[in-house]
């Protein structure tokens, strides 16, 4: 077992730790691959035949070919990792992290215009709006 | 001897690097950003460093999950940029300088922080981009470069006193070092930023302000900043602002702030950006 950890506490956050390592780490050596072009080209030709060569679980590669961005993160994937996916779509950091927190993509670039997410309420997963802190 | 002469702490968001290739840094949505930007590089040209020793994360890209080094220095001659996913970013290779970096690696880990050797390694966004940042689009970049790779992607990274500590043991190592070189530190990263998760998107202008006053004001007390505060109060990648302690704790204790640029947003990221000279004599 490893430490408990007090960061668990944090709402929508799945900090890259040594448990997400483990159960990741095929996943997202998977996404690394694909920081060669010929490698882009050989997964956007035929994404099921491109996974073959991975040891994914169900689960995961049913993230990846659905493009579950928070499924993903849910079976270890690390973001630095994943995004490398959304980089072959075309996307951006910016395209994700607005699916991931579930809003359009003009609502979640029109909250960053507007000075980004607050921590206010964002705290603790049982947060109500006021500091614990 | 070598002395190092100033601290510069800059974000390293990708897409800064991005609007700079493509040559829209002067759109409404980035020339607030990048007007706070022209001070610094005047500042840095004047200043004409020998020598930066760049102290970033790599973002999967020159390491993978098959082997994680806490800290390590790139010693080679030469390191070129990393394709990311993308393509590589079309900025100049980055000339390293392996007399001074085998002597930090000699002295680091003799003076007891163990440091990861690497001859062959690229270089992503995490070291261009600052450079990009306060070098604009040169040739060739104005000064060589020590690659100082700090992991932070894989949790845990090294603590913030770990880093300034190690600041500090830069300090004395570059203070040893035979042969008159001027030279920079920077610190990458940050600031409050969350790229991941129904989270993603947190902005604490509040932290970040209060983190750059205590660069100045007690860098000791802000140096024991726990992971988990980081990634509560400034977001889960926010954490990669431990790296800024080691700059810090490769300054003098007076060190002074003579610039200061902070902007929100720049992508999905608060984007801060410090200079900090030592008092003593150059």
């Amino acid at each position: 077992m490893t430490l408990p950890h007090d960061y668990e506490s944090i709402p929508g956050t799945y900090v890259y730790d040594a448990e997400r390592g483990r159960i990741g780490y095929a996943l997202n050596m998977f996404c690394m691959s694909l920081n060669k072009a010929e490698n882009r080209k050989r997964f956007k030709d035929d994404e099921a035949a491109y996974l073959d060569g991975f040891a994914l679980t169900a689960e995961q590669r049913r993230t990846v070919l659905e493009r579950d961005w928070l499924g993903m993160l849910r079976v270890g994937g690390n973001i630095y990792y994943t995004i490398k996916i959304a980089f072959c779509d075309g996307l951006t950091f910016q395209d994700v992290a607005g699916m991931m927190s579930g809003v359009p993509k003009e609502t979640y670039a029109q909250m960053m215009l507007a000075g980004g997410r607050s921590a206010e309420g964002n705290r603790y997963k049982d947060d109500d709006g006021s500091d614990h802190g | 001897m070598a002395r190092i002469v100033a601290g510069i702490a800059s974000s390293h968001v990708p897409a800064i690097g991005v609007a700079i290739d493509r040559g829209t840094t002067d759109t409404p949505y980035w020339q607030p950003l990048f007007k706070g930007y022209g001070p610094a590089r005047e500042w840095l040209a004047k200043l004409a460093p020998d020598v930066a020793i760049v102290v970033y994360n790599d973002h999967a890209n020159a390491f993978s999950l098959e082997i994680i080094p806490t800290f390590l220095l790139g010693v080679a001659d030469k390191f070129e940029i990393a394709d990311e996913g993308f393509g590589r970013r079309p900025v100049p290779a980055v000339i390293g300088h392996p007399g001074l970096a085998w002597h930090l690696a000699e002295s680091l880990i003799l003076d007891e922080f163990d440091m990861t050797i690497a001859n062959e390694m690229t270089v992503d966004h995490g070291l261009t981009v600052p450079l990009s940042v306060t070098c604009g689009r040169p040739d060739a970049w104005p000064f060589a470069v020590i690659p100082l790779c700090v992991n932070v992607v894989q949790y845990p990274p090294p603590t913030g006193v770990r880093c300034y500590k190690l600041g500090q043991a830069i300090r004395r190592a570059v203070d040893n070092f035979d042969q008159d070189l001027k030279v920079v530190i920077y610190g990458t990263g940050g600031m409050s930023h969350q790229l991941q998760g129904e989270r993603a998107g947190l902005i604490n202008r509040q932290f970040d302000t209060a983190f750059l006053d205590g660069l100045t004001k007690d860098p000791v007390a802000l140096s024991r900043i726990s992971h988990t505060e980081y990634m509560r109060e400034a977001g889960s990648e926010g954490v990669e602002m431990v790296m800024w302690h080691v700059m810090r704790g490769a300054l003098d204790d007076n060190a002074v702030e003579v610039y200061r640029h902070y902007h929100v947003p720049a992508s999905n990221t608060a984007a801060g950006l410090m200079i900090l000279e030592n008092r003593s004599p150059a």
